[in-house]
């Protein structure tokens, strides 16, 4: 498969601290499953942020569909954007939202006409086990519903590329091997994987899948080659 | 179906801002501005429209003063120059002012015995002169007129008025300033209020951005929002100030006078007082939509 993704030498900088990361190379192909794993504060939300164009790295090159993302004008970010689902690690519902128009979102932003809203949605909803919730705000939803949500919201709109920041942080190890194997589903699909946690006995559900482990902000591997089955590296 | 479907989608968008007021007192700081912009654009119309209906009442007419200490020689005079004026294609009528009408009007001054006594009071030609143009119409009265008798002043009326035609005219300069100057601040005032809400929904316009949403598209929820606070904030300040328009040009009439009924509002007047709002609402949509557009260029 092509290469989707494709970082050389990043670095980035928050305001005048030393580098949160340094020196960081490497390539997701069209179609992976990649695990990303690393201490608290290893800088695994920095890269994916740099990753989902949240952020612009303070030096070096980042290729998205083939495309030079650091010198890419504002105006064409949008476009790149809906090419990529999200689950923040805070999740970022809207808080005025229900479940439902939360979930939505991602499909009405593209334009998509109201009557075809409705099948998508209530089929994702359910498939997180939300229907019943479907008109519950944020901030009445528990933290591993939300979270659920957050990840409907994410790959609703058949995103190329999955970015998930902690999915199974908040859900129950029952609820955690249910999003994960929706996640293979979607990635048998063709839609590529990004996944950072800290949970290794979840990584190792997914077979096939290969892993990046940040250490202090440097990819662990220095040539950048990624280490697989993920099995045979971490849980010995 | 099509329209069903637009319905949906757009209250899908309006969802996206929580409900309530988006921009705090905005809606009744825009009612202040657009009551006092009403009523001052509706003084400028007024005194404008004063100044051209006296102007066209007096432009349009003249006096020839014929000053002959003699009588006869003056009653001669008059009756030639009478004469020349209906020959004239400048003029459409001509009215010698009757001499005991003309002593009537002097009594006062010059005591009831004036027309008696041998003063030498000058004979007076009321003119109407012929439309179009009439400022030249009566330089041309006048320059034939003294070309036949020295004796002879050609007044055209509107010159009277020059200085209180002036003074209105200027009058309605302030009044135009004044309604630009509110103009201005009511653009900066909805520039600072969506700056506000803008700052307010910061996580949100974020999490937007993120999933692909454009500036435009977010942009415009807030142009909406705005617009129709300040429509609202636009129809009340106008509809308050077309009550107090109301009520004093009833005070107006009620007086009697001339020179103050005058003062009316023309339809036209009225229709360009309808624009105000209308262009208040316009430029609040373009301010906000320019405002947020702006704050987020800043964010990547
Ligand atoms: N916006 C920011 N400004 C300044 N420093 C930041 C910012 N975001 C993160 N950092 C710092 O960068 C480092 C990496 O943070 P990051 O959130 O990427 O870690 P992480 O690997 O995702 O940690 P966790 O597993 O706890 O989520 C931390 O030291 C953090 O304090
Ligand atoms: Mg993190």
């Amino acid at each position: 498969m092509a290469t989707i993704v494709q970082f050389e030498n990043v670095g980035l900088r928050y305001g005048l601290d030393s580098e949160t990361l340094s020196d960081v190379s490497f390539s997701l192909h069209g179609g992976g499953f990649y695990f990303l794993t690393g201490a608290s504060g290893a800088g695994k939300t920095s890269l994916l942020k740099l990753l989902y164009l949240a952020q612009r790295p303070s030096r070096g090159v980042i290729r998205l569909f083939g495309e030079d993302v650091v010198t890419l004008p504002r105006k064409r970010l949008p476009g790149f954007r809906r090419r990529i689902g999200v689950v923040f690690q805070d999740f970022r519902l809207v808080p005025h939202l229900s479940a439902y128009d939360n979930i939505a979102l991602p499909l009405r932003l593209s334009g998509m006409a109201e009557a075809d809203v409705d099948a998508p949605v209530s089929e994702m909803l359910n498939w997180v086990g939300l229907a019943d919730r479907a008109q519950a705000r944020p901030a009445t939803l528990s933290g591993g519903e939300q979270q659920r949500v957050a990840i409907a919201r994410a790959v609703i709109a058949r995103p190329e590329i999955l970015v998930a920041d902690e999915p199974t942080g908040n859900v129950d190890a029952d609820m955690a091997q249910r999003l994960m194997t929706l996640f293979e589903a979607l990635n048998r699909l063709g839609t590529t994987i990004v996944v950072a946690t800290h949970d290794l006995p979840l990584i190792s559900q997914v077979a096939g899948a290969q892993m990046m482990r940040l250490d202090k902000g440097r990819l662990a591997d220095p040539t950048g080659s990624l280490r697989y089955p993920p099995r045979s590296q971490d849980m010995g | 179906m099509a329209g069903a479907d637009r319905r949906a989608a757009r209250e899908a968008r309006q969802r996206l801002l929580p409900q309530g007021r988006l921009a705090g007192p905005m809606p009744w700081v825009i009612a202040i501005m657009m009551f006092l912009t009403v009523l001052t654009a509706a003084a400028g119309l007024a005194l404008g429209a004063a100044v051209r209906s006296m102007g066209a009442d007096l432009a349009g007419r003249a006096t020839v003063q014929i000053v002959e200490a003699d009588a006869e020689k003056r009653a001669a005079l008059t009756q030639k120059i009478a004469a020349s004026l209906r020959a004239s294609s400048d003029v459409i009528a001509v009215r010698p002012v009757a001499a005991e009408k003309l002593a009537e009007q002097l009594a006062p001054w010059l005591g009831a015995d004036a027309a008696d006594a041998d003063l030498p009071i000058p004979a007076l030609i009321d003119v109407d002169v012929a439309p179009g143009d009439q400022a030249a119409r009566i330089a041309r009265i006048r320059q034939s007129l003294t070309a036949l008798d020295k004796a002879i002043r050609v007044d055209g009326h509107a010159a009277y008025l020059e200085p209180l035609t002036a003074l209105l005219a200027g009058l309605g300069w302030l009044a135009a300033g004044l309604v630009a100057l509110m103009a201005i601040a009511t653009a900066a005032i909805v520039v600072l209020a969506a700056r506000g809400a803008h700052d307010s929904h910061r996580p949100t316009i974020e999490v937007l951005h993120l999933m692909g949403a454009t500036d435009v598209q977010i942009a415009r929820l807030f142009q909406r929002r705005i617009a129709l606070d300040a429509a609202f904030g636009g129809a009340l300040g106008f509809a308050g100030a077309a009550a107090v328009l109301a009520a004093l040009g009833g005070r107006l009439m009620a007086t009697g006078s001339d020179l103050l009924t005058a003062i009316g509002l023309p339809w036209a007047a009225w229709l360009a007082l309808l624009a105000l709002p209308v262009g208040g609402v316009l430029l609040a949509t373009l301010a906000a939509r320019w405002t947020v557009l702006r704050a987020l260029g800043r964010a990547l």
